[in-house]
């Protein structure tokens, strides 16, 4: 599976990544050299193999409902590029 | 005075206690140094008096008698974790001066058993490489050559530790980002159990296998500060529901009838140098009264193409959140939306971050997903199913390399793939989710140290850390210090 | 052309628990913007997820009222999009395995004439999953603001197969589902708060063809009225399309009210990939059987069953006891009224008519009711034992609304209200009205009904009310015919 420089640009469009002419070119080539490695495991049998998306398995804890965080407003957005009144900033959403 | 950098954590932890010298003195001591060994780049964020803060803290409650052990004793953190008190940049552009409102579960819990803060250590952006090259902060230099990588993603904490200017310093492993460093810069690191430390307040790479650790100058003292950084956490819903252990205890166990898996395919693909001393070390516990088994790792050796479909996959998932609007950077110039979530990522994110993050987001398409994603899951549970067949049959831990060879040069691996193919010691451990250990157990020529690598099962920390212990009692190269140090 | 319209109904209703589903953040609405957004709402680096176990259980009860199969496990993937009010840039949702599978709902459905029938639609799953934030337009010339203070509430979505037929049947679907879920209380269905909120996957086909028609979705309709409205305006454009040669293209629509219209989406959405995998800062939610027998046990009698008992134990008439099933409080009134009464069916008549007028007309609920259910229990249980008749019972009713009073016994001390009985008394009474109106009893004498309604008036006048309207009845006909 080799990736066309328009694949690439379809990936970073959905990555919301921005890609300059020259910069998807040299990726182009990165990537397609990762993928061939990847695709090794394509020829590895797993007929009946569960994935495995963690280590050990296990169920899900539950949490009591509680409210346990109180208003930190102004720490948890002294980060912020933009704020007004209490609200974060961005150019317009247009619906 | 003696150089007190040159002090292990437990003999800090005598002197303190003996009140032979105090929390400030000490403090004092390795933020000089930090001072002088600037040019090492180890360190992202140190801030001075806010640690004298600490260290006087620490000083009132020896005098008061409500000091517990290890108050007083200093440590740096990886700047992959979040802190109040200093930035949390994970070494990227992305976050540069982000100051988090609340400090990490590892943070929190060595600051409460006494540590004293230093600052945070240099590493890999977002802990993707094995260099620190990828840091947008500078490359963290080896202190045994300054021409040689100190190994990543850890490499600021590894190269803190060799350098005697942090006697510890916390780390994270995901496909060997502690044992790797470690090695490179001749000192002992742990990758505990997946989930057994916490992941809230890890700024996170890839969630079934980032793993909180720490760097130190030998096991002993791994695995006291170890023993603080474990057990539950209700914040982590992966946190394994274990109270906490003391993992001096079963230091002293000794190895003898331990049965220690060698992988001589493995062993055998390394440089020469290493792969002698990986042999003399061999021999060394068979004078302790080990047993030597010739093991067959197989599937592991899928690690890496496994590795890599997985972790850029749940990568990419993880940096989506980074986007410019409620934190982190935002481009200058744009002409709407879209365009500024777009440039602050294309300038925010240096090149290993944006190359996982597309193979992540094409590995998850629609239509790749099944050959991708989950092919990988399978395999990653083929090579966690040998391992657990090969620790119920036939050996009680397994020593293998950690890479090929020591420390290489800077501009020796230039291309994102060799140095990917380079994490194939590392990787099937972290796919398993089992505790490693990396300690030293050499020098090449090129006086570079030699890393030898211990895994165990799950949850078998004590294990690994006595049966590096062991090998320390009779061997120096854990205490060799680079020149000029 | 005969046309047949297919619409299925996707609802995502907001869960009333306390907290957030993975966060300790406060669920509550209305709050000053981002105070009530948490580092795991807003996403900060380092945050991990932890699941709201009340939100869990509220799935449970919701599968077990629709009779569905609630999965022993399921799965929480994260759905990956971005835009600013979700903060991740994914949604914690469930995709492959869903907590609820299967399920029906039965619905009654007015037809233009005003008849009923019973519909039943199958449901194909109800998920659990988080909300994401809101944008704020007009602070800021330019830009838009985003409050995340909704981001992170729990929400179940709920979507039915492609049964219903109407727009009639899709309201009357939504309106019986927004009932269930506050009557089992898993949600307060506030639609002023965005708390119910449904999407109309609306396609035509003619009449016997096999295949569905391309299907449009309606996004975001969180009124009945605009529901009805805006797929009455979506089918009429697919036939005008169709009939008119052209293609109806899948496409994501909103739905305009202020110019009765629906309108394609800017972004399109149906292009997304979504890039679903399991979230792996959360494991498997394991559900035992035991749990979900726990839940059963602790949920309240369902609909269906009410009303069957209210028609076959207490003998109500069914146009009533659909009435009174209609809102889970109005039921628990009816039944704390009707507790100590033999016959319920007063109860009802009472409930449904005498208090409903009273309420509506003051523009009150059955839960801000000045006559407490006890309280109309107690003027009831004097109505059927015969202290008091029903303009008695009346009197009473009004003075505990007007507040002249609170305990039933003593106002029908106050007021004089018992109820004469004493037949002596009636008879004297009922002499007298005789002896005066000699031309009704004439009229009554040569045929007229009605004179003897007026003389059970005069009666009544002369008794102030209070003679026992049955025994004048008796005494006052005996009377008459001697």
């Amino acid at each position: 599976m080799s990736l066309t420089i328009n694949d690439v640009r379809r990936i970073s469009d959905l990555a919301r990544i921005d890609l300059s002419d020259a910069n998807a070119e040299k990726l182009m080539v990165e990537l397609n050299d990762i993928l061939s490695m990847v695709e090794q495991i394509q020829s590895i049998d797993t007929t009946g193999v569960e994935p495995m998306p963690h280590p050990f398995g296990g169920a899900q804890r539950l949490r009591e409902d509680e409210v346990t965080e109180h208003n930190r407003r102004e720490e948890n957005m002294q980060n912020a590029p933009d704020v007004m009144d209490g609200l974060f900033l961005v150019p317009k959403v247009i619906e | 005075m003696t150089d007190l950098t040159h002090s292990t954590v437990a003999e800090l932890k005598k002197l303190l206690t003996a009140k032979e010298v105090s929390a400030k003195e000490v403090a004092q001591a390795y933020l000089d140094k930090i001072e002088k060994t600037s040019s090492l780049n180890a360190f992202l964020d140190v801030r001075p008096e806010v640690t004298l803060k600490e260290a006087e803290e620490a000083d009132k409650k020896i005098r008061s008698g409500e000091a517990s052990p290890l108050t007083g004793i200093p440590i740096a953190h990886k700047d992959i974790f979040v802190t109040l008190k200093w930035a949390s940049t994970a070494a990227s552009k992305m976050l540069e001066n982000y100051m988090s409102p609340f400090d990490a579960t590892v943070v929190e819990r060595l600051q409460n058993a006494g540590f004293v803060c230093l600052g945070k250590t240099n590493c890999d952006e977002f802990a993707m490489g094995s260099t620190t090259a990828n840091s947008a902060y500078g490359k963290t230099y080896n202190p045994w050559d300054a021409n040689a990588v100190p190994g990543g993603s850890s490499g600021g904490s590894a190269s803190c530790v060799a350098a005697r200017i942090a006697p510890a310093a916390t780390a994270t492993d995901t496909g060997g980002s502690i044992r790797q460093p470690a090695a490179f810069c001749g000192v002992t690191g742990i990758k505990p159990t997946y989930g057994r430390p916490s992941r809230w307040g890890m700024i996170a790479f890839a969630s079934s296998l980032d793993t909180a650790g720490i760097i130190a100058q030998s096991a002993e003292d791994c695995a006291i500060v170890l023993s603080e950084m474990i057990g539950f956490d209700k914040r982590d819903s992966t946190s394994i529901e274990l109270p906490p252990e003391d993992l001096t205890v079963g230091l002293n166990a000794g190895v003898k009838g331990l049965r220690i898996g060698v992988p001589r395919a493995w062993i055998d693909k390394a440089e020469p140098g290493l792969r002698d001393a990986i042999y003399k070390a061999l021999s060394v516990y068979e004078s302790l009264g080990a047993v030597l088994v010739d093991i067959k790792l197989d599937k592991a050796n899928l690690g890496v193409p496994v590795y890599y479909i997985i972790a850029p996959a749940e990568a990419s998932s993880n940096l989506g959140r980074f986007d410019g609007v409620r934190y982190g950077h935002r481009a200058k110039d744009y002409n709407d939306l879209l365009d500024m979530i777009k440039k602050s990522r294309d300038e925010g994110f240096g090149p290993e971050p944006k190359r996982r993050i597309l193979i992540g987001t094409y590995v998850l398409s629609h239509g790749y997903y099944d050959a991708y994603y989950i092919k990988a899951q399978q395999v990653r549970r083929l090579i966690a199913q040998e391992f657990d067949a090969i620790f119920k049959n036939e050996c009680d831990v397994i020593a293998a390399p950690v890479s090929t060879d020591a420390a290489f040069r800077f501009d020796a691996k230039a291309d994102p793939l060799s140095l990917y193919l380079s994490d194939l010691y590392t990787v099937p451990g972290s796919l398993a989710g089992l505790p490693g250990l990396s300690l030293p157990c050499g020098m090449s020529e090129g006086k570079l140290p030699y890393g030898l690598q211990l895994i165990a099962p799950k949850c078998e920390e004590g294990r690994l850390l006595g049966t590096a212990h062991a090998y320390q009692q009779a061997t120096d190269w854990h205490k060799l210090v680079p020149a000029g140090y | 052309m005969e046309w047949e319209v297919v619409i299925g109904l996707e609802t995502h209703v907001q869960l009333s628990t306390k907290s957030k589903i993975f966060s300790g953040a406060s669920a509550s609405f209305g709050a000053e913007p981002n105070t009530h957004a948490c580092p795991i709402d807003l996403a900060l680096p380092g945050c991990l997820p932890v699941l709201n176990k009340s939100a869990v259980e509220k799935a449970i009860r919701f599968g077990l009222a629709i009779d569905a199969k609630v999965a022993n496990r399921s799965v929480f993937d994260r759905k990956h999009y971005f835009y600013p009010d979700l903060p991740k840039a994914y949604q914690i949702s469930q995709f492959e395995l869903p907590v609820v599978i299967g399920g029906r709902v039965s619905f009654q459905v007015e037809n233009p004439d005003g008849s009923t029938y019973q519909k039943t639609i199958n449901l194909t799953r109800a998920h659990l999953e988080e909300d994401a934030g809101k944008s704020v337009h007009g602070i800021v010339h330019g830009k838009t603001g985003i409050d995340l203070n909704r981001a992170g509430t729990p929400l179940l979505e709920i979507v039915t197969e492609p049964e219903l037929r109407s727009s009639a049947e899709a309201v009357a679907y939504a309106k019986a589902l927004h009932e269930l879920v506050m009557w089992i209380g898993v949600s307060d269905g506030d639609m002023q708060k965005g708390n119910f909120r449904c999407d109309a996957n609306v396609s035509v086909r003619p009449k016997g063809q096999k295949e569905f028609g391309t299907r449009c979705e309606i996004k975001n309709l969180n009124s009945f009225k605009f529901l009805q409205a805006a797929i009455d305006y979506e089918v009429r454009r697919q036939i005008g399309l169709i009939s008119e040669g052209g293609k109806v293209v899948q496409a994501t629509r909103l739905y305009d009210p202020d110019n009765d219209e629906t309108r394609e989406m800017r972004t399109k959405e149906d292009s997304m990939d979504y890039r679903y995998f399991p979230d792996p800062d959360l494991l498997p939610l394991e559900i035992s059987d035991e749990w979900i027998e726990e839940v059963r046990a602790s949920m309240p009698e369902l609909p269906e069953k009410t009303l069957a008992r209210l028609i076959n134990e207490y003998g109500i008439s069914e146009a009533d006891a659909l009435q009174l099933i209609s809102h889970r409080p109005l039921t628990e009134y009816f039944e704390k009224a009707a507790a100590k009464l033999k016959d319920k069916k007063i109860a009802a008549n009472w409930v449904k008519g005498e208090v409903m007028a009273q309420l509506n007309a003051a523009e009150l609920s059955i839960e801000e009711s000045p006559v407490s259910a006890e309280q109309l229990g107690d003027i009831l249980v004097r109505y059927s034992d015969g202290t008091i008749n029903q303009k008695g019972a009346r009197t009473v009713f009004s003075a505990i609304w007007e507040k002249k009073g609170d305990k039933v016994d003593e106002l029908i001390e106050t007021l004089g209200l018992k109820q004469i009985s004493d037949t002596g008394a009636i008879e004297a009474a009922i002499d007298a009205v005789l002896a005066a109106n000699p031309k009704m009893v004439e009229e009554f004498k040569s045929g007229k009904e009605k004179a003897f309604n007026a003389l059970v008036g005069q009666t009544m006048r002369a008794t102030k009310g209070k003679a026992n309207p049955a025994q004048v009845n008796e005494i006052l006909r005996a009377k008459l015919a001697q």
